[in-house]
């Protein structure tokens, strides 16, 4: 019996990006386009990976998850609002010491905002999809108002750090700084998330929880306790993906979480309900296609991760890495 | 004498709007086998599950030992001491053999802290088990999956194992080294409930026996006696042993 990996969605990312080659003209087009492509994967990653274990494990359908990003973005503004003599210098380590606790803070809001949003807001709902999608919408929209009250109605800024300006010259091309670090930290919550899912007994839980959540609380545990705990991550990460996500706008808007909404549902589904795995390369796609599209044919930019879902879909009807036993 | 380590006392068990169990009196005596007979639709895999906390009774008690665990949820019954095996056996495909196991070994915060000598007791039961063990269980064959979901359930010293047609769609060889095991777990001393289908396999098998009809238990007594009853096994199940 041979351990077999399904290799085959894994080339959808280099061959898309082959067949991007030479649709944008030029090599360094093409890599500037794949830098910027790959760090705004690891971004709607972050924010995604969350939800889609939040769906695995308990079968709810949370369209409220955007109000965590947003607020975790809000939040950020404040903090680094306060550090402006470290977000102000030259200098990387400076920089990088005002982004981390603004992170950390934001990671902390937007978790504990989740604690509160499982218990009043789907918790009363378990196992009924309608009013799961209106409950947690009419969460997202009061979210979205008590934003407003304290942040204010009007566009917020979110300049970036001084030395995290301006791009690294690699041959002609142009990459960002930002999105080095972006893709840098995406890859870094991805490896804690691939570890803690396969090298703990917690992880253990949580993948067996995603496949028959029935089974698990009749081998003794409480899955309802390890639900909200993924809840509470999964906003956490939500929240963190929100600064990410701000610094990359460098504008906040209170809707900036029902903006991504729609993107994150559609990295889900790609990547199959339930599967961090899929949903990291749902995000790499839908990353990439926004940007190639976004340079070769600019008018399709809303529709290309829709064109992309319905022919990952048309090929997987489940995603690309679909969790067994759903 | 033997007591009852488990016992159902007039259990009524809704599912939506279909009514089940229609007062389940049932008693499992420690440190036996009984065996739960009866045809497809009588109620037995409800009358588990109702154990199990899966789905509640709307009427009538549960009760483990002295203790009335009739509202209590499913993990809290699995904390005192009782294993389920489910009719689909439950295993968790994307998960490994060896990480099946681990999930269940309650007190295990890693395979190594698994205990050695009952993994190897295990091993010896289902060779499978060990041959497969860093294998992924979804994988595995019918057979090799059961396997797995038995030895699941006994990774760790249980009271009671309650088990759903373990010989389902196994072939003749594997219900002959299903049965071997089973009758290794009964003389660990360990009380099993097990639901059958396969009548050999209850007539080899089982010390006591209830017969299920209707969301009722209709006969309950010994297996020796039941198996030397033609007419009563006629009447209750359509045929003999």
């Amino acid at each position: 019996m041979k351990i077999e990996f399904d290799w085959k969605p894994l080339l959808l990312v280099p061959v898309l990006a082959l067949v991007a080659l030479p649709l944008t003209g030029s090599f360094s087009t093409w890599l500037t386009l794949t830098v910027a492509g790959l760090a705004m994967g690891m971004i709607i990653f972050i924010i995604a990976s969350g939800l889609t274990l939040v769906f695995g494990l308990m079968d709810v359908l949370n369209f409220g998850h955007g109000v965590f990003i947003a607020l975790g973005a809000f939040v950020a503004s404040s903090v680094l609002g306060l550090m402006g003599d470290w977000t102000g210098s030259q200098e990387l380590w400076r920089n990088l010491v005002a982004v981390f606790p603004a992170m950390l803070v934001a990671m902390a809001v937007a978790g504990a905002v989740g604690l509160a949003f499982e218990r009043f807001i789907v918790r009363p709902v378990y196992g009924q999809h309608l009013k799961q999608i209106l409950i947690t919408m009419g969460g997202m929209i009061i979210g979205e108002e008590l934003i407003k009250v304290i942040w204010g109605p009007a566009q917020v800024p979110l300049p970036l750090p001084e030395a995290l300006r301006g791009s690294l010259l690699v041959g002609d091309a142009a990459i960002s700084k930002y999105r080095l670090l972006a893709v840098a930290v995406g890859v870094v919550v991805f490896g804690l998330l691939a570890w803690t899912l396969s090298r703990t007994k917690i992880g253990l839980l949580i993948r067996a929880g995603v496949q028959d959540r029935e089974m698990v609380e009749s081998l003794g545990y409480r899955i309802g306790r390890l639900f909200v705990g993924v809840f509470v991550v999964g906003s956490a990460l939500a929240g963190l993906g929100g600064v990410m996500w701000g610094l990359f706008q460098q504008n906040l808007v209170p809707q900036m979480g029902a903006q991504v909404n729609v993107l994150i549902f559609i990295v889900i589904i790609i990547g199959g309900l339930g599967s961090t795995g899929g949903a990291l390369l749902g995000a790499l796609l839908v990353g990439l296609m926004t940007n190639y599209i976004g340079f070769v044919l600019p008018a399709l930019t809303q529709f290309a991760s829709i064109f992309l879902m319905v022919a990952v879909l048309l090929w997987r009807p489940q995603g690309v890495y679909p969790v067994a036993n759903r | 004498m033997s007591t009852n380590l488990l016992s159902l006392e007039g259990v009524h068990t809704h599912i939506g709007a279909y009514h089940i169990l229609h007062g389940v009196d049932l008693a499992v005596p420690k440190g036996q086998l009984t065996m739960l007979l009866g045809r497809n639709g009588a109620g037995k895999t409800t009358t588990l599950r109702t154990v199990m906390g899966l789905w509640h009774a709307s009427q009538g008690r549960v009760r483990f030992g002295e203790r009335d665990i009739t509202a209590l949820r499913t993990p809290q019954i699995a904390e005192l001491g009782i294993a389920y095996v489910p009719e689909n056996m439950g295993i968790f495909s994307d998960l490994t053999v060896k990480e099946n196991m681990l999930l269940a070994a309650r007190g295990a915060k890693n395979a190594q802290q698994m205990d050695d000598t009952r993994l190897a007791w295990i091993f010896k039961l289902f060779p499978a088990v060990e041959k497969f063990w860093n294998h992924p269980a979804g994988k595995l064959s019918g057979g090799q999956k059961q396997m797995l979901a038995v030895s699941r359930a006994i990774v760790e010293p249980r009271e009671l194992l309650i088990v759903d047609e373990p010989s389902k769609g196994l072939a003749p060889a594997i219900i002959n080294n299903m049965i071997d095991a089973f009758d290794e777990l009964k003389r660990s001393g360990v009380t099993i409930l097990l639901v059958e289908q396969n009548i050999n396999f209850a007539l080899r098998l089982g010390d006591a026996v209830a017969v299920m009809d209707n969301g009722r238990v209709v006969h309950s007594g010994s297996m020796a006696a039941f198996a030397a009853d033609a007419q009563l096994q006629q009447s209750l199940l359509g045929l003999a042993l």
